[in-house]
């Protein structure tokens, strides 16, 4: 036993997968910027990549037990985040999300999925049982609805969509009723198909609103023309792949937010299945390190937080490849560590860090 | 230990063992989801991804040149541009359209309307606002590529017809392949192809068409072009020489400036056309571009057909001119002796009815009869022969069928017989009819250029040329109805005495020194007394005059019909110009008529200057 964490008991394995990850990410950013007016955006994603890592150290010093602790104050502030964002926010691409900090903007609500981590990992554990009752699930519920519809008005239906699975995941170790999840499991089975369906009865104009909800940072050609161009992309890919910087799809633009949400797409048109299959083994290696660091934790809080944190990432993985080959609409949810994006970069790393955190105090008392 | 903390903390080993299992099959279900796509239906997709960044641009190759028998150009063509309105993006489209309707000049409701009628048609398929645009429209373009890029300009070729109404009934003209067309041959056309409609253009559009070339270019998802991929260059149509000889068909337009009618010229040894005019014309300048709705309509409904080549699509009574084929019946036949006369007080009754002729020409032998045209000989000569006789030898001449001249749609005319009346009439041939065809009227029906061919045959002694257009044209089969010597002979001077003898119908005012000429005149009343209602007007008689030189075994045939003329013999001077204009040339004496260069263009015409400014391959 020792007395204190040490930094030699990070996950080095863990470090070397998102290590990996984040080389194949800024590669193929670099493959689809590269020749055109947004060449060199690769240098700012590993200059986010390097902020992150930074802040994963950081996070780590702080016991988890220290942060499980403030809870309430953190939710509080993120509320209250969210709030200001929605009264002072940037508007960009027609959505609030941005709040400026000392020169830079941040999304809040990126911020928000670290707090909902915390917070539900401290309730589950508060709840001390091993049969939730129903009254347990309201509480998860409002305690993590208040977020996701304060996100939802934004609106960013992604990251709203990304709290969510943290409750679920949450729940299910907490020992949700099988009873209770079948009935969850079938009202969001018949809502969402429902749901999607309504939208066709709907007047044109209405239509359009959801659409602009759905995806608005570009809606140019409408959905469908997205999703059967990263369709095109991956397809045209081929077993083997044209080969690095050789995609017509992406390098001529065709693939929306190529750099973004959509680099999978880039990346299965110039690397091929086999480019496909690394990327996806390389998530389900992360995944499973991260079920491993869940089942060495100290304590069931260190397991809820680092099962939070694995319910965002594996979540942001499932949706963004299925939306990548037309299993799912287009909802703005990145591929962690790949897509472009500063917060969201930043917001994996923390979380890793959070991840770090647990597993740096297994053995200590 | 903080007080939410404490208690039980086993670990839920198995849920998390659950957790890995499921997430395993969820990376394997996406996989499998990628391997549809990439493996089963990788092909499916490499070919949209194609189609995406590739984008196939026509080069449209040059339609052949068409040359007259010295090499001279009659039709050409030459490149010019047609401005591109692209409809990909329907906002930035609207945006643009006030702009684009004051610069390049085109109405707001024309603009829509050209809009509306490409609305059922792909959104990438761009509309051609403007087919022939002029240097102004090109540098409004150039300068605009910045903020109108929905604008773009395509190089395209352009037919050209230097002499406008020159020839044009003969030439044709050119237009956009018909949806019927494209329906029965879809692998040699595609939407927008140019192929000939009429004459020439329509008869050798496949010698003259040429390949297409395609410029592969890649473009980027707003439709730039990022660079070429390949390039096939457009084979240009090989050119055609005519049988054509400018200067003849400028003396023989010249001629008919202000007239109605037909002309044809051959070689009468071959059957090569020298010239063939017909009046009223159009200017196939006009459709070489777009021919407004309104002005198609209005050429079609014309009464006076100007669409129509009358020197092969007139059917017409030849009048007197078909007296050479009732001697020729009469010679041949035997059935009337070569010497037989007749007595013409200026009319005569055959069947109870009074037939008139212009002249009471006394004592009238065969000679005579046609050298100044006697009808009431004719009549004589027709009442016993017979019609079926007439019938046997006008069809043995080349009357009443087509030619077979290498242009479209010729006509056949008509020679009635006994069967024919039967078969069309159903009732039997009232022999009193027999008598206006012995003059060439009642239910014949020819066209000038079979007028032309019977007349060589009859001072060639029978053998029936080949007419045509194509200077090597090849397997050309001459007819053949021997006839005898005797019958030449007779008929050839009698033709030579219509011009130079003092009683020829010609009163000797086509006269050439030095030039066997020989001929005949026709003067026909026109058969359709609806048409004259419809134009409101009375139609004088058509006038015709066929000329051969030298009189036997002629070199050159010459067909002239003038509609309302009045008399053949007012046609002549037409025919003796163009055999005149054939010695001079053949002796170097040639002098272009002075009224040549007056040929005016049409005032609808199209520029001919190809259009400069903007950079062509």
């Amino acid at each position: 036993m020792k007395d204190r964490p040490q930094v030699q008991d990070f996950d080095w394995m863990l470090l070397a997968i998102v290590g990996a990850i984040s080389c194949l990410g800024v590669i193929e950013i670099y493959s689809s910027t590269h020749s055109s007016a947004m060449a060199g955006m690769q240098w700012k994603q590993l200059m986010w990549i390097g902020i992150g890592v930074v802040g994963m150290f950081l996070i780590s010093r702080i016991d988890y037990h220290t942060l499980l602790d403030q809870a309430p104050v953190l939710y509080m502030v993120g509320i209250a985040g969210l709030l200001v964002v929605l009264a002072v926010g940037y508007s960009r691409l027609g959505a609030k999300r941005w709040i400026s900090l000392g020169g830079q903007t941040l999304q809040v609500s990126e911020l928000m999925k670290l707090i909902i981590i915390i917070v539900l990992a401290r309730y589950f554990t508060e709840v001390r049982t091993d049969r939730l009752t129903l009254r347990d699930l309201a509480k998860v519920a409002v305690i993590t609805l208040v977020p996701v519809g304060l996100i939802l008005k934004q609106p960013d239906l992604g990251t709203a969509m990304v709290l969510v699975p943290v409750a679920f995941v949450g729940a299910f170790f907490a020992g949700i009723e099988w009873k209770h999840a079948a009935v969850g499991a079938l009202l969001i089975a018949l809502l969402v198909p429902l749901a999607w369906n309504m939208r066709r009865h709907l007047k044109p104009y209405q239509q359009q609103r959801i659409q602009t909800f759905l995806h608005p940072e570009e809606d140019q050609r409408g959905a469908g023309y997205q999703i059967l161009q990263s369709e095109i992309a991956v397809g045209s890919g081929g077993f083997w792949g044209k080969g690095f910087g050789k995609g017509s799809q992406n390098q001529l633009g065709f693939v929306p937010v190529r750099y973004s949400d959509f680099i999978l797409a880039s990346l299965a048109e110039e690397q091929g299945f086999i480019g496909v299959c690394v990327v996806l083994l390389l998530y389900l290696g992360l995944i499973l390190r991260l079920v491993d660091n869940a089942q060495k934790a100290k304590d069931r809080a260190g397991m809820y937080v680092v099962m939070g944190v694995t319910a965002i990432l594996g979540f942001h993985v499932l949706v963004n490849a299925s939306m990548v080959i037309g299993y799912m609409p287009v909802t703005g949810i990145p591929l962690p560590l790949m897509s472009y994006g500063g917060s969201a970069t930043a917001f994996v790393f923390l979380a890793l860090g959070l991840v770090m955190n647990v597993r740096m105090r297994r053995f200590v008392n | 230990m903080a007080p939410w903390n404490v208690g039980d903390q086993k670990i839920p080993q198995s849920r998390l063992i659950l957790f890995s299992y499921v997430s395993a099959a969820l990376v394997i279900l996406l996989l499998v989801g990628f391997w549809k796509l990439q493996v089963v239906q990788s092909e499916h997709y490499a070919d949209l991804a194609d189609k995406n960044g590739i984008r196939p641009i026509a080069i449209i190759a040059p339609r052949g040149a068409m040359l007259d028998r010295e090499g001279r150009v009659l039709v050409d063509s030459y490149p010019s541009f047609s401005i591109l309105l692209m409809r990909d993006n329907p906002k930035q489209l609207e945006k643009s359209l006030p702009q684009i309707e004051e610069g390049l000049g085109i109405s707001k409701e024309d603009l829509q309307q050209q809009l509306d009628a490409a609305r059922s048609e792909p959104k990438f398929l761009p509309v051609v606002i403007k087919p022939a645009a002029t240097e102004g429209d090109i540098a409004f373009v150039e300068s605009h590529r910045a903020d109108l890029p929905v604008l773009e300009l395509i190089m395209v070729q352009r037919r050209r017809y230097p002499f406008g109404q020159m020839l044009a009934n003969t030439v044709g003209y050119v237009g956009e392949v018909s949806p019927q067309e494209l329906e029965k041959n879809p692998d040699k056309y595609k939407p927008g192809d140019i192929v000939g409609k009429a004459g020439l253009e329509k008869e050798y559009n496949d010698q003259i068409v040429g390949t297409d070339g395609m410029r592969r270019v890649v473009v980027n998802s707003v439709g730039k072009v990022i660079r070429t991929l390949d390039n096939i260059d457009a084979i240009p149509g090989k050119p055609i020489q005519l049988t054509i000889d400018e200067d003849l068909q400028r003396v023989a337009e010249t001629d008919f400036a202000n007239k109605e009618g037909a002309l044809v010229a051959m070689d009468a040894r071959t059957g090569e056309v020298l010239a063939m005019v017909s009046r009223p014309t159009f200017d196939p300048n006009d459709f070489a571009v777009r021919i407004p709705p309104p002005e198609w309509a209005a050429l079609n409904s014309d009464p006076n057909t100007p669409l129509l080549n009358r020197a092969i699509q007139a059917q017409l009574a030849p009048g007197s001119v078909f007296k050479v084929v009732m001697a020729t019946a009469m010679l041949e036949s035997k059935a009337i002796p070569a010497n037989y006369t007749a007595y013409c007080p200026g009319s005569a009754v055959f069947y109870g009815r009074v037939f008139h002729c212009d002249h009471a020409h006394g004592e009238v032998d065969l000679h005579k009869g046609i050298v100044a045209s006697c009808d009431v000989y004719f009549y004589h000569v027709g009442q016993q022969l017979g019609i079926d006789r007439i019938a046997y030898y006008a069809t043995s001449l080349g009357l009443g069928q087509r030619t077979g001249i290498d242009l479209p749609s010729e006509q056949s005319g008509l020679i009635p017989s006994e069967e024919w009346s039967e078969r069309v009439n159903h009732h039997k041939w009232y022999p009193g009819s027999t008598i206006s065809v012995a003059i060439g009227q009642g239910a014949v029906m020819v066209t000038p250029i079979q007028l032309a061919r019977m007349i060589v045959t009859v001072a060639n002694g029978g053998t029936l040329i080949p007419p045509h257009l194509l200077k090597d044209a090849q397997g050309l089969k001459p007819g053949s109805f021997p006839l005898s010597e005797d019958t030449v002979q007779q008929l050839t001077d009698a033709m030579w005495g219509v011009v130079n003898e003092p009683d020829g119908t010609t009163s000797e005012t086509v006269k050439l020194q030095n030039v066997d000429f020989a001929g005949k005149t026709g003067t026909a009343q026109t058969e359709s007394f609806e048409l004259q209602n419809k134009l409101g007007k009375h139609l004088k008689e058509n006038g015709w005059f066929i000329g051969i030189a030298p009189r036997r075994n002629p070199e050159i045939v010459v067909a002239a019909l003038v509609q309302g003329a009045g008399w053949g013999s007012s046609v002549a001077p037409i025919v003796r110009d163009v055999v005149k204009a054939y010695y001079d040339k053949k002796n170097g004496t040639f002098v272009q008529p002075s009224t040549a260069q007056n040929i005016p263009p049409s005032a609808t015409s199209p520029s001919l200057e190809p259009v400069s400014g903007a950079q062509r391959p």
